[in-house]
């Protein structure tokens, strides 16, 4: 096991330990982690910006300089949330100083639609107005506060509406934006009939703001044909591409999009980045001048889409133990006003409803409500994280039923031999890793103990109740929609022997570039300061998929090695052939920035150097590109079955909170972590992950709070008011620890998992180590009702209940 | 525009800029220097974290502050540090040195702002070496939003920065010579001209600011900005005409005094949280740890007590607090000063006592006796950083276990921040009992009916400040018993 911040889990020695890690007396956790030498894959390298991050040089879109001409667009942007636009008066508008240009709707050349996969998404109001936020016209000044200014002066005539706001109540009037969709297994409704037991319950999962820390962002230049060269921060450059084109009615060709790095994605920059660059060319086209555009943070958390709001529901048949036997499980997620991804995000959703535990024979429902809100779109997890909060739901539910210990049911509704497949049909494979990284982290982390003591201190303590919670993850990997797994890699070698990588992922933070340069490095035997990747660009690689599903290093990288493999066995053919004192084919191999051929006293060297100079002088192509497409996966939605992932990563999570009963005020004491990578690509890229990972899904069911007034505004529309987690919500106990020793059991990038969503499930732990402690309050005898986020607000209201009803 | 005059990373800098340019503009759009970045432009977020020379302590080193929301002419005089500044003939920052092997950054967004965090932290640190505790690093670390990393590496680069070498460079020394200060004329228009025409004043003595405040009846006063420039980023207000309290040296001064026979301070309305530190918490512990919760360290370097009573917000954290410590106001103008209860200030949402030719000169706060008792209690979404629910501030003293001179005032539960004088009777000369405060909390039920906005619904507002009575109850009846967490007790 690979221990980080791993202190002792006897809380008053950790407590001791912790106070001298403070002081700085015991070793730095993050130096038990080797981050210097090794470079290859496997090592944990450096992000390889963190020199450029830290001193201010790595450029962001809005670093990039233009000519002093340059347009800064401002949108118009509606304040209602339904209605129609009858008349759009602008001149005021064109005549304000600085102004340049402004466009509507009118002013689009080519589609009007900008919908990723569904249409539904006009670029802007026609005359329909969906939701407050929607983009109606935007004005191109010469500067950035001549332009918003400009906008207050347009009048808006619109005739309002009123806002549909409730998913539950528009699914039940079949307002959805995609049709229901079910996947069921079994004889599930016999099963319930002759249940022992039934239990029951429902839950409303809060959505959340991306709340990357770079907004939305643009810069487009006209090209000297009928193009444009777009910079965007953007997790899908082909679809902006391809959306830009259509737009302005050109061909594909003629648009190059360019991603270097954006600040955050979380994929609220996979399809809601593209508006704004087909906006910022529709300018530079009309123009011909360089175009910005950023929205302002306020504008951004209106116009886009966030996390999906769910509401759950659930009816499960148990047995004495509190094992399920089948049941039927309901999941609405509220879509806003258009499709977006929410046919997928549903679906993710539905394949995440058993979360790690057999269902048995069950009926899983997905509905996609519309409502009068931004489209909501993906975002880390894409749907999963709401699926598993009602099985999660149900776990603690059947625990006080059954009065046992929450994680006893946990574990005895694993998947298991016998329980092995999900009611989508597809077989759980490595279903022993879970019972073995969960029963690793009991013990490490002193559950039962701990469990004991909280007993023992709630019994004295009437306000200040504690909780515990072990939660798990079980999260498939692949993108559900089939042709997104593949991807694409172009490798150069150039004459001084640097390597230029380009592949069709973009950097968000993640490291993936980092990881991609060590697996080309690791394959051509080289430091990994030989090689760099420049930037992600639709000339490089056409024909992406987003970066997205975690999917970003086992696609990509395996394009990359399959360029480097490629390129490596040309190498050989070349040097067995080419080199006078004949080298042998067989057992040739790169490693240390030399080819090497035969062993021991027959062993050759050529350095990288010299191999690369002369395989170009006689006429060897020094480039390649690679491919990947994942094997085995499958999908028939005519029937709900088949087999939609390559593996699953697993993980689990224990959070010890303590609550104040009066106030609902809360603080998480200690959080310990064992999560399943495979054979990790970077274990520090891959620990930063899975932490970062865990706070952000912590913030999401407790501070995040999503607010809309009663005519459907967000009042949530900034950091003031949207709070997502700041330094001292990291508990102050934070054990986390990547899994070693269980390589994935699918042909992956060198045996390695994807980490990118994964981890934000082992948020779950926080909220049901709330439930825990609220639970005591009616000495365990009651599941408390606790929708998300977990605000004061709602534990204290919470507790108020339990106390009544104590009573 | 007038021309300010700066240090920016040792070199010096002359400037033309409009009065509602920010620092984080100047930096960006005029000068092209983009390593500061912006994340929110209002000031909640970091990532445009700058540093400034420390005026009030020369030989304290530099002060973090959010460019974003700083006015660009504040710098006049002074040493402007970014993150493009640290790093000297290659050498990197121990801060800088520290996010690298730390793996302290991912998408580095936030890198920037969370550097010069750091670096503040570190020439304090410095200067004046002290454990780094817990609540030193959410002080130093709380106004720095990262989406990525959830934190821990960043902290670990905190502790481990101390550990490098780190010889400071000339720059850090830098000091602007010839420097004139901004005259208030030099900066002020010439009264023939337009009376709209553009303004930043920085008068430096009260009689100097009474004068202009009557010159110039429509500018707007600013100290720390960190309110009244969000007018401008957010509401694109034109903040064409400023007269800046900041240089004031009557409202920049705490001084012990005696007023009504009551000891205390007269705290100048332009003392900065910051430098509210020390007096509180020598002597209002609870006050104290109340300003560590509000804003961040940025917000708190630059917001003033004079500023977040001016400002008369319903949900400021300050009032509520000094209205329970039965706080006096002394209101500056032209023709004299007059002094006034802080009770009687506010009268409605957004509205005071203050005459439009009136400035908040200086606020009295009466000394604690031994035997009184300060509580308070900030209500809120997230521990650091954030705007208060609810705040109830509790003020009473228990003579043979009969409570008396009982003051208690609410934030967040009506239009101003209010006195709770009915539940204040209904305690006046009780001793706790479950009967008393149960009438309390009826008193406290009938005499607010608070709203329902972002920050809570008005049900919630009802309840936990019924429940905060019951928290009063509870630590003055059972006090070895825990009726409040750690991270929030004081």
């Amino acid at each position: 096991m690979r221990t980080l911040t791993k202190l002792d889990s006897d809380s008053s020695r950790a407590r001791r330990e912790l106070h001298d890690y403070i002081q700085g007396a015991s070793p730095l956790a993050r130096h038990t982690v080797d981050s210097n030498g090794q470079c290859h894959a496997g090592a944990s390298s450096f992000h390889e910006s963190a020199e450029k991050h830290v001193t201010g040089k790595a450029a962001y879109v809005d670093d990039i300089k233009t000519p002093t001409d340059a347009l800064h667009v401002a949108l118009g942007l509606s304040p209602v949330a339904h209605g129609v636009l009858t008349k759009l008066e602008l001149d005021k508008v064109k005549k304000a100083p600085g102004v340049i240009d402004v466009i509507t709707f009118h002013d689009v050349p080519g589609h009007t639609d900008i919908g990723p996969v569904f249409p539904g998404d006009p670029l802007f109001v026609d005359q329909e107005i969906s939701y407050a936020g929607q983009c109606i016209f935007a004005v191109a000044a010469t500067s950035l506060q001549a332009a918003r200014r400009a906008v207050t002066l347009a009048k808006l005539h619109i005739d309002e509406q009123p806002a549909s706001l409730d998913p539950v109540a528009a699914a039940e009037r079949k307002e959805v934006v995609r049709p229901t969709h079910v996947q069921q297994r079994g004889d599930w409704q016999e099963v319930l009939r002759t249940a022992e037991q039934i239990i029951e319950g429902e839950l409303f999962i809060g959505g959340q703001e991306h709340f990357y820390l770079e907004g939305q962002a643009c810069i487009v230049l006209p090209t000297e044909d009928e193009g444009v060269m777009v910079y965007t921060s953007n997790q899908h450059p082909s679809e902006t591409q391809k959306l830009v084109a259509e737009v302005l009615g050109i061909p594909f060709h003629a648009v190059t999009v360019e991603v270097r790095r954006m600040g955050g994605g979380f994929g609220g920059k996979e399809t809601q980045a593209s508006p704004w660059a087909c906006i910022a060319a529709l300018i530079a086209r009309r123009t011909g001048r360089a175009t910005r555009l950023r929205l302002p943070r306020s504008e951004d958390m209106r116009a886009t889409g966030k996390r999906h709001p769910f509401h759950n529901r659930y009816q499960l048949a148990i047995d004495t133990k509190g094992v399920i036997q089948g049941g039927d499980i309901t999941v609405i997620g509220d879509c806003g006003y258009s499709p977006d991804l929410s046919d997928a995000i549903v679906d993710r959703a539905m394949f995440h409803a058993d979360n790690a535990y057999s269902l048995g024979s069950a009926r899983v429902t997905g509905h996609r409500a519309k409502t009068h809100t931004a489209s909501n779109t993906a975002f880390r997890g894409f749907g999963g994280p709401q699926g598993m909060m009602i099985i999660e739901a149900a776990m603690d539910d059947i625990a006080r039923q059954i009065g046992e210990d929450p994680l006893t049911v946990r574990k005895r509704n694993f998947y298991r031999d016998g329980r092995d497949v999900t009611h989508y049909g597809q077989r759980v494979d490595q279903r022993q890793l879970l019972h073995t990284l969960v029963e690793t982290l009991e013990s490490d982390s002193d559950y039962w103990a701990r469990r004991k003591a909280i007993i023992q201190y709630n019994a004295n303590s009437p306000i200040i109740k504690k909780g515990l919670a072990l939660t798990p993850v079980k999260f498939g990997i692949s993108f559900t929609a089939k042709h997104l797994n593949q991807a694409g890699a172009l490798l150069h070698v150039y004459t001084d022997g640097s390597i230029m990588i380009n592949h069709g992922g973009t950097e968000m933070g993640q490291g993936l570039h980092t990881k991609v340069c060590q697996v080309v490095a690791r394959e051509l035997g080289l430091d990994l300061n030989s090689v760099r990747i420049s930037a992600t660009r639709t000339d490089k690689i056409p024909n992406t998929s987003p970066t997205a599903a975690s999917s970003g290093a086992d696609l990509n990288g395996m394009a990359a090695r399959d360029a480097a493999r490629k390129l490596r066995e040309r190498l050989f053919d070349f040097a067995a052939k080419h080199f006078a004192q004949g080298l042998d084919r067989e057992g040739m191999r790169l490693e240390g920035g030399m080819l090497i051929a035969g062993i021991g006293e027959s062993e050759q060297r050529i350095s990288w150097g010299e191999l690369v100079q002369t395989a170009y002088l006689n006429r060897i192509s020094l480039s390649e590109k690679g491919f990947y497409a994942t094997p085995l996966i499958h999908y028939d939605r005519s029937i709900g079955q088949g087999r939609p992932f390559y593996y699953y990563a697993f993980g689990a999570a224990i959070a010890e909170v303590s609550v104040d009963t009066l106030s609902g005020e809360y603080q998480v004491d200690q959080v310990d972590i064992l999560h399943d990578v495979g054979d990790s690509l970077n274990p520090a890229i891959d620990i930063g992950q899975v932490e970062g990972g865990f706070i952000q899904g912590m913030g999401w069911l407790t501070s995040e709070e999503l607010r809309w007034n009663d005519n459907g505004v967000l009042i949530s529309d900034g950091p003031a008011t949207y709070k997502i987690p700041t330094f001292g919500d990291l508990p102050p106990i934070f054990n986390v620890a990547l899994l070693e020793g269980h390589p994935n059991s699918m042909a992956s990038l060198y045996r390695s998992k994807a980490v990118g969503e994964p981890p934000f499930m082992l948020g779950i732990c926080v909220w049901s180590a709330l439930r825990d402690a609220l639970a005591s309050l009616t000495n365990y005898q009651t599941s408390p009702h606790l929708d998300t986020p977990a605000t004061p607000e709602r534990v204290m209201l919470a507790a108020n209940a339990l106390r009544e009803k104590a009573l | 525009m007038a021309t300010i005059e700066f240090l920016l990373n040792g070199t010096p800098k002359q400037c033309n800029v409009t009065p509602d340019t920010s620092i984080l503009t100047l930096l960006r759009d005029l000068l092209g220097t983009t390593g500061t970045k912006e994340g929110c432009a209002s000031g909640d977020c970091g990532a445009c974290t700058v540093a400034i020379n420390n005026s009030s302590d020369p030989q304290g080193g530099f002060l973090s502050v959010n460019a974003c929301i700083t006015p660009a002419h504040q710098l006049h005089g002074q040493h402007l540090v970014t993150v493009e500044g640290l790093a000297t003939e290659g050498k990197l920052h121990p801060a800088q040195q520290a996010m690298i092997e730390c793996h302290g950054s991912q998408c580095g967004f936030c890198t920037p702002g969370i550097v010069m965090s750091l670096f503040t932290l570190h020439t304090t640190q410095q200067q004046r070496s002290a454990p780094l505790t817990p609540a030193r690093l959410e002080a130093a670390l709380g106004g720095n939003l990262c989406r990525c990393t959830g934190y821990r590496p960043i902290r670990d680069a905190a502790l481990s920065m101390q550990n490098i070498q780190w010889q400071p460079p000339q720059w850090f020394n830098a000091t602007l010579t010839n420097c004139a200060p901004l005259a208030t004329a030099s900066l002020a228009i010439p009264e023939s001209t337009a009376s709209d025409a553009p303004l930043f004043a920085q008068p430096t003595t009260l009689v100097e600011l009474t004068n202009m405040r009557s010159r110039y009846p429509n500018a707007r006063l600013v100290a720390g900005a960190t309110d009244l420039w969000l007018e401008s980023t957010q509401r694109l207000t034109a903040l064409n005409q400023l007269i800046d309290v900041s240089r004031v040296i009557e409202m920049g001064q705490i001084e012990s005094a005696s007023f009504q026979e009551q000891p205390g301070w007269w705290v100048g309305s332009g003392v900065t949280y910051s430098q509210l530190e020390p007096l509180f918490d020598s002597h209002f512990p609870a006050f104290a740890h109340l300003l560590h919760r509000l804003g961040s360290q940025q917000v708190r370097n630059r917001g003033t007590i004079g500023g977040n009573i001016a400002n008369a917000s319903p949900i400021g954290d300050t009032p509520p607090v000094l209205l329970a410590l039965d706080a006096w106001l002394e209101l500056a103008s032209d023709t004299g000063v007059r002094q006034i209860p802080l009770s009687a200030f506010f009268i409605d949402y957004k509205k005071t006592d203050l005459a439009n030719d009136e400035v908040i000169s200086r606020i009295f706060i009466p000394q604690l006796s031994d035997t009184v008792s300060l509580r308070v209690w900030k209500l809120s979404k997230r521990r650091e950083d954030d705007i208060s629910a609810v705040l109830g501030a509790f003020c009473y003293r228990l003579e043979n276990g009969v409570m008396r001179d009982v003051r208690i005032a609410f934030g967040g539960m009506a239009a101003t921040p209010k006195r709770a004088y009915g539940t204040e009777a209904a305690l006046e000369g009780i001793s706790p009992s479950r009967a008393s405060f149960q009438a309390a909390q009826q008193a406290l039920a009938d005499e607010f009916s608070p709203m329902s906005d972002v920050r809570g619904s008005q049900h919630y507002r009802q309840q936990v400040a019924l429940n905060l009575l019951e928290r009063l109850y509870l630590t003055l009846s059972v006090p070895n018993q825990e009726v409040m967490l750690h991270a929030y007790a004081h």
